[in-house]
């Protein structure tokens, strides 16, 4: 008896195989037609280039691209590697600035029931928004395209980590407190020593939702200013109506996502305790 | 009066009762504690024991009243008062021996981390769980947890040890076994210990003196029951010396007949009662001592 995991393997594979074929026939069909006249040729030609591109060429694509991914051609042609790591450099720039401001905010609207009642009502207002809608604004203000969509990444990534830190720190067993308390721990040690891991598992929970959101943003914001970056590439490849260039790099932002995710949750896994 | 180690002179707590007026839980709470006495307070649900508990602790704070122990007002919590809370209160996310080297820490910041670590594997040693030192409270028993719990308010040498309801949680067999610890590791250092137990015989095989509470609202403490029995004492012979039986029966009669209605002396302070003195024995001393040779020989 295989072990369920082999079995998941096998009909994981399975399906997979099965949906590529089916692609991968359904893009062909029309090759398979013969005898075209010239005028038949020529159209077909062009339908062609409207057509989904069969898997195997998103294959062989992925091929060439991985096996160069850093290669810089100028400014319409750079490696898929290139183009992720600058939005990857600006999801980790923005992320990293958000949360520097919010572990420490939600830290003390979470222990100050003061500062909860006086910043909820903005934390309520602010969130709500697209994070794309602060784009102009942030073009205006900056005037750095770059920075802009640094900025972008900041403000949608700040809301979970502030609202789970505020939660997980204002959830914390009453008891484990007061232990800390008959220890004579000052604040900033009790903060340290108890609050933080205690909260630890809800902030984590926070920062993957963050981390996932600006992942998502960042193509989107990449799209609107243009110049590098995955969204862009999107884009770019896009107008150049390079259907296989555009399924490739949809999957590579499925992948680099699904490893942010990865990443954030083995380090859930870390600081997570059963009681 | 100021002699005593700790003084609680006239407490009481009022809570809003939920309807707009006052709840008054108790009122004018007088007693005193001597240093390496074991008192117990036993008293129906809900009449405020873990209230004067916190509030000894310096975790919660009465409405009136004043708390000196050693000649100082009780501000807040301190180190020098340690609390075993009913639910043990360990940090999971820390190992049984980390939960121990943490209060250890606290309680003397200057010690080295080998010597932090050799106090707190001794005590951890005379509960004995020093077979599972490094598992986390979630891999240990309910039982398990309790013994590093108290390990851990030992291991710091408070002045004063509160103890709330520490055995309420597990089934009679662990709680009788955990009792033993507690004995074994308080005859070793007889520390100071105040703690609440709904259990009679938990009361009488470990306490010097009963508090009895009245029934709430206004609760009082009423009674103070004195237990004339030497130490060390064993939960299996206890039984058979005869002031065990006397104090039990005053105990349960107080618990059933008359807690509603029992009011402490004129000014305040629970009443002493030598339940196994009171009768016609001639001396309770001469009675107690001449049946703990007995338990030696049948122990
Ligand atoms: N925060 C609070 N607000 C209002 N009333 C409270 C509060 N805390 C406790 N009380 C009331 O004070 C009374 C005493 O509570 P306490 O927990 O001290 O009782 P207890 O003697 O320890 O009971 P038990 O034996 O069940 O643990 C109860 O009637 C309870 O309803
Ligand atoms: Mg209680």
């Amino acid at each position: 008896m295989a072990s369920l995991n082999v079995r998941a393997a096998v009909v994981s594979i399975t399906f997979l195989i099965l949906v590529l074929g089916m692609w991968e026939m359904s893009a062909q069909a029309p090759e398979a037609e013969t005898a075209m006249t010239e005028y038949e040729r020529l159209m077909g030609g062009a339908d062609q280039e409207s057509r989904v591109p069969p898997p195997s060429k998103v294959i062989a694509l992925a091929w060439e691209e991985l096996s160069n991914p850093f290669y810089d051609a100028g400014a319409n042609d750079k490696g898929i590697g290139i183009q992720l790591a600058y939005s990857i450099y600006r999801v980790l720039t923005g992320y990293l600035a958000a949360m520097a401001i919010a572990l420490p905010v939600g830290f003390l609207i979470g222990m100050s029931p003061l500062m909860y009642k006086a910043l909820n009502p903005y934390i309520q207002v602010l969130r709500p928004i697209s994070p794309l809608a602060w784009m102009p604004l942030a073009l205006f203000i900056i005037q750095d395209s770059d920075a802009s969509a640094i900025f972008v990444i900041f403000i949608c990534s700040i809301w979970p980590m502030l609202l789970n830190t505020a939660f997980g720190v204002a959830n914390v067993r009453e008891d484990w407190i007061n232990v800390a308390r008959t220890h004579e721990l000052g604040p900033l040690r009790t903060a340290l020593t108890v609050i933080l891991p205690a909260a630890a598992p809800t902030i984590l929970t926070g920062m993957r939702i963050s981390i996932g959101i600006a992942w998502l943003v960042i193509v989107a914001a990449e799209m609107l200013v243009g110049g590098t970056g995955i969204g862009y590439y999107v884009w770019n490849e896009w107008n150049n109506l390079d259907l296989a260039s555009v399924i490739f790099s949809i999957l590579m932002i499925g992948v680099v996502g699904m490893v942010l995710d990865l990443i954030l949750g083995r380090a859930q896994r870390l600081v997570e305790y059963k009681e | 009066m100021s002699k005593s180690f700790l003084e609680v002179d006239g407490l009481s707590k009022v809570y809003p009762d939920g309807q707009g007026g006052d709840l008054t839980v108790f009122e004018d709470i007088r007693f005193s504690l001597e240093k390496g006495e074991f008192v117990c307070i036993i008293g129906h649900s809900g009449c405020g024991k873990s209230t004067i508990l916190n509030v000894l602790a310096g975790l919660d704070e009465a409405t009136e009243g004043n708390l000196v122990m050693n000649g100082k007002e009780v501000k807040g919590p301190s180190l020098e008062r340690g609390v075993v809370f009913q639910n043990y209160s360990l940090f999971p996310w820390k190992s049984a021996l980390k939960n121990i080297t943490f209060a250890v820490q606290a309680r003397w910041p200057s010690w080295s981390k080998e010597q932090v670590r050799e106090h707190s594997e001794r005590y951890l040693k005379m509960v004995g769980l020093d077979h599972a030192m490094h598992r986390k409270p979630s891999q240990l028993s309910g039982g398990m947890r309790q013994r590093v719990s108290i390990a851990r308010a030992f291991a710091t040498q408070p002045e004063l040890l509160l103890l709330d309801e520490p055995f309420g949680a597990l089934d009679a067999l662990t709680r009788g076994v955990i009792q033993d610890e507690l004995v074994k590791i308080w005859e070793e250092t007889r520390q100071t210990v105040f703690m609440i137990t709904h259990d009679v015989d938990e009361a009488i095989l470990l306490s010097d003196r009963i508090f009895l509470m009245s029934n709430g609202p206004n609760a009082r403490i009423a009674e103070s029951v004195s237990v004339d029995m030497p130490h060390p004492r064993a939960r299996a012979t206890i039984f058979q010396n005869p002031s065990y039986h006397k104090v039990r029966d005053y105990l349960v009669d107080f618990l059933v007949n008359r807690s509603s209605t029992a009011l402490p002396e004129k000014d305040g302070t629970p009443k002493v009662i030598s339940p196994a003195g009171g009768d016609s024995a001639p001396t309770p001393d001469d009675d107690s001592q001449s049946a703990s040779p007995a338990h030696a020989v049948n122990a």
